[in-house]
């Protein structure tokens, strides 16, 4: 990643991100709010530091889009909701202040499905965005504003949220990488929640390796967040062996996965072949049950944390009511979107006094054996490669009014979150009508770093790969005008 | 008419108990919000801001501890946090984090002044939540209390009797500020109790329907209460009638319970495990240092008491703790005995209720007060005097002696010099006629005699040693 210097300011690449982010923002609808003052103010302040010699951030300057549902009081935090619109934060995500400690600068916050319930970020309140390589084709959700961001070349990375495949999908349609983290990497403080127990912080780039430098950054036990793990990133020598073994999950190879989706893990799994690995065939069964299992555990958390959300004391309430409880439920029904009302309905229905035990429990249940499954399928393998979702990008509109071919799309994505294993969506090249296509390498939870490495390995491996990765690292050409 | 039924009253409660820590339960905040202007002790979680996150205060934790061992319960090593869910303005998550399932304090009792022990199901740690004000046709919240932590201590239902309902209350609120852990002050809200009562025949093996009496603050509210559903209870059922499973409140200035809330119009608190806190898993160190933290326990006193002052004195004494631990403090059960006279008769005398706030004399300075009294060196009256003494905070780091010295009411014991103060007074011309009427038989003549004496020492004398002196020289 290119960072502020005296050779080039960060006036420069700040002006340059925001002016793109305009250009492309009436097209893509990428951003909900686009940070004109703050960023530039930001910009002279580090020029400023950089003329006086003063040490700067290993983010000097660099330029970055925020999801909008990271809190900061940087534009309101709107998490693409009606509920949350005119809501500005007093307090910063933890992620967004080590961001800032290092010097990067906030250009835009992105739009997501609001709440981030979605898969194609046509859930939005303020509506969908474009995917990048076409623009009647859903973004990916819900870090859809995020992932074409990055994909267009206006930031050089974007933060996102992944619950159930937010991030490695909409990065899998866009053709960028896409990390989901070891659940408890990244602090979860300050980000508007939305399954607790599921809920990763990470990142898109178009460079592996600036994924490693965002990590050594952002990661790291936090004490407002009770579920941080112990700092490990950059410190776990037990994944530090080369991997030898790749593991490829036979019960996902069927006839629901798009062909040219199915042909391109195969084409990369005989790259890898012919490169010296393992492969190593797995049978996961009980993966069947997480779609399932997902769709309950999560609304259930999803209805809890969005109880907050009341019209009592902050942003939008409706204005006409007189008792409380058509306070409660007119601020509810106008401020929340059909997707949040379904999931808020799930999660209460799962929740209620006599279904607990036949739901939640059981999928807790179910929980538990994709973790036993996955555990058992690492003792066999060192990562394990496969789709992100089962389909390149969808029309939109194509899946907006079918509740249940939505959640389908994250059948590929959502073990990972329950398993709390990283994932990284690594891009693959195209289809025949030139759809982004990408796959997720898996590995066990706290091989963040070594999957990294090895997704750095594979591009670089493959020099005829359609990535755009290794341009950053280079002073010639800026990504251009395309 | 049928015979009256007799009805046994079965009653358990459940009481919250505010914990004294300096910041709320999940955040930084600070927890005392006395004096304090409403909404100015809230932090963004304790507000419910989105993507706020609780964090555990370990101080809570140590004294949730601390009260589990006050109520001689169980510590569970492992306890886990869930959320229960309802919507209220003075709720701002729109859910409750509390402890359903793992509770951190687990089967214990108290054990009233009677004796008699009223078994505790569980205790666990939660959450309180803020307060509403209605004026005017305005709601006001204030959000100053939402987060301050609680237990909430759940009773078996051992309880028979409105005055063993306020008994218990008491006794566990005498547990709780012993033990430290609570202000106390039932004024504000520090302990709030929840009634649940039934009745059933004395025949029955089989419980009856119970109402909930929710939200009394005080020993004698609850006492009420308590009377007054079973009066209503059992006149419900003496007319067939039945009693309806039910959430009442209570009206000090009416004196009656009333209908708040049907089980049918009951909540589903839709309870689920709280995912932002991890299992809560303490060390066995954090409990046995809890253990020593914990002072002597009101039933101890008791043990080590009731033979010597009576059970009522230790009772009276037991409200103030302070007292008590002086009493031990002595390691004298004689001088406990006076001091304990002296705490219940003058101390705690209307007149001198300011001085319980004082800091109380030292070990010292009363040991050698009653010390002074057994050398007859004080007289009873004397020692009260020096006992008020030492509250005085320009005599209150002076010796005992010296007090007394000061006030001038050190007893003379010396033979000698009484003898010449006797001898002095029987030579007055106006006690000639009394000493006469002595020597004639008239025994009572004596008391103006010492009187005199007494007044010619200026007080000072020993009366019983002046007496013997002039029946010496009288006879």
């Amino acid at each position: 990643m290119k960072t502020a210097s005296k050779a080039l300011s960060a006036m420069t690449m700040v002006k340059e991100a925001l002016e793109k982010a305009h250009k492309y923002q009436e097209d893509y609808h990428i951003f909900n709010f686009i940070n004109d003052v703050d960023a530039i103010k930001k910009a002279a302040e580090i020029d400023e530091k950089i003329k006086n010699d003063e040490t700067v951030g290993r983010l000097a300057g660099v330029p970055y889009a925020l999801k909008d549902n990271f809190l900061s009081p940087e534009g309101g935090t709107t998490a693409s909701a009606h509920i949350l619109e005119e809501f500005t934060s007093p307090v910063t995500s933890t992620v967004v202040a080590k961001l800032e400690a290092e010097g990067a600068i906030m250009i835009g916050r992105t739009n997501l499905d609001a709440f981030a319930h979605g898969s194609s970020t046509e859930n939005s309140y303020y509506g969908p965005t474009k995917n990048s390589k076409d623009l009647e084709r859903v973004a990916g959700g819900s870090s859809g504003g995020s992932a074409v961001a990055v994909a267009l070349d206006i930031v050089p990375f974007a933060t996102g949220s992944d619950t159930g495949g937010s991030i490695r999908q909409p990065a899998a349609f866009n053709g960028v990488y896409g990390l989901k983290p070891t659940y408890g990497a990244l602090s979860r403080y300050g980000v508007v929640a939305m399954g607790s127990s599921t809920d990763c912080m990470g990142f898109f780039t178009r460079d592996p390796e600036d994924l490693d430098l965002l990590m050594e950054i952002t990661a790291g036990q936090d004490p407002k967040d009770l579920t941080t793990l112990p700092d490990f990133y950059g410190q776990n020598h037990e994944f530090d062996d080369p991997i030898k073994k790749i593991g490829i999950i036979r019960d996902f190879d069927n006839d629901a996965v798009d062909s040219e989706v199915r042909a391109a893990l195969a084409r990369k799994v005989e790259e890898l072949r012919a490169a010296g690995h393992e492969i190593v065939e797995l049978d996961m069964p009980a993966l069947k049950y997480a779609l399932a299992a997902y769709y309950i555990i999560v609304p259930a958390e999803v209805a809890s944390n969005l109880s907050r959300h009341d019209g009592i004391r902050y942003a939008f309430r409706s204005a006409d009511s007189n008792t409380l409880s058509e306070l409660y439920e007119n601020t509810r029904n106008e401020g929340f979107m059909p997707e949040n009302k379904r999931r808020i309905m799930i999660g209460n229905f799962v929740l209620s006094s006599g279904f607990y035990d036949a739901y939640y429990l059981k999928a807790a249940k179910a929980r538990t054996l994709i973790i036993d499954e996955y555990n058992k399928a690492f003792e066999k393998c060192d990562l394990i490669l496969a789709p992100v979702s089962p389909n390149p990008a969808f029309k939109l509109g194509e899946k907006v009014n079918d509740p249940v071919a939505m959640y389908l799309e994250d059948v590929m994505s959502v073990p990972l979150n329950l398993a709390g294993l990283p994932g990284l969506a690594i891009p693959v090249g195209e289809t025949k009508d030139g759809l982004s296509l990408g796959l997720q390498l898996v590995g066990p939870r706290r091989s963040d770093q070594s999957i990294i490495r090895f997704a750095k390995q594979m591009c670089c491996d493959q020099p005829h790969e359609d990535h755009h990765a290794d341009l950053s690292g280079v002073s010639t050409v800026e990504g251009g005008e395309e | 008419m049928t015979e009256k039924v007799k009805y046994i009253p079965t009653i358990g409660i459940e009481c919250h108990v505010q914990l004294c820590t300096k910041t709320k339960l999940f955040s930084e905040v600070d927890n005392d919000a006395r004096q304090k202007s409403p909404n100015s002790c809230v932090s963004p979680v304790d507000y419910g801001l989105p993507g706020m996150l609780p964090r555990l205060n370990k101080m809570a934790v140590r004294y949730a501890v601390r009260a589990g061992l006050a109520l001689n319960s169980e510590i569970n090593l492992q306890s886990r946090f869930d959320r229960k869910h309802y919507f209220y303005p003075d709720l701002p998550k729109g859910y409750q984090i509390t402890q359903l399932f793992h509770p951190i304090i687990g089967a214990g009792y108290v054990e009233l002044p009677s004796g008699s022990k009223i078994r505790i199901e569980h205790a666990h740690l939660e959450e309180d939540a803020g307060k509403l004000s209605h004026e005017s046709g305005d709601s006001l919240v204030d959000l100053n209390r939402a987060g301050t932590p609680l237990v909430e201590i759940v009773s078996m239902p051992d309880i028979h009797s409105a005055v063993e309902a306020r008994e218990y209350t008491k006794e566990l609120w005498r547990v709780m500020t012993y033990a430290g852990v609570t202000f106390g002050d039932l004024y504000n809200g520090n302990m709030r109790f929840d009634v649940n009562i039934s009745i059933a025949p004395e025949s029955s093996d089989k419980l009856g329907t119970r109402a909930e009496v929710k939200n009394l603050n005080s020993f004698r509210s609850v006492e009420r209460a308590v009377e007054y559903e079973i009066k209503r209870q059992s006149k419900l059922l003496g007319k067939g009638e039945k009693v309806v499973q039910e959430t009442r409140g209570w009206s000090d200035a009416t004196g009656e319970t009333t209908s708040q809330r049907s089980k049918e119009e009951a909540q589903d608190y839709r309870y689920m495990p709280e995912p932002d806190i991890p299992p809560l898993n303490l060390r066995p160190e954090v409990v046995d240092e809890e253990r020593a933290n914990l002072p002597i326990m009101p039933a101890e006193y008791r043990a080590k008491f009731n033979d010597i002052l009576g059970s009522d004195t230790v009772e009276i004494l037991l409200d103030y703790r302070p007292l008590m631990e002086k009493l031990a403090e002595l390691d004298d059960n004689k001088a406990a005995k006076k001091i304990a006279n002296l705490f219940s008769s003058v101390l705690l005398a209307e007149e001198n209720a300011s001085l319980l706030n004082d800091e109380l004399p030292s070990k010292e300075q009363l040991l050698d007060l009653v010390a002074m009294n057994e050398k007859n060196e004080l007289s009873s009256t004397g020692m009260k005097e020096v006992f008020l003494k030492f509250f005085d905070p320009e005599m209150h780091y002076k010796d005992t002696l010296t007090i007394a010295k000061e006030l001038g009411v050190v007893q003379e014991n010396n033979l000698e010099e009484l003898e010449k103060i006797v001898d002095a007074v029987l030579a007055k011309p106006e006690t000639q006629q009394a000493q006469a009427d002595f020597k004639a038989g008239q025994e009572k003549v004596i008391g103006f005699l010492v009187g005199q004496v007494m007044k010619e020492s200026h007080g000072k004398a020993n009366p019983s040693a002046v007496q013997d002196i002039l029946r010496k020289k009288l006879q």
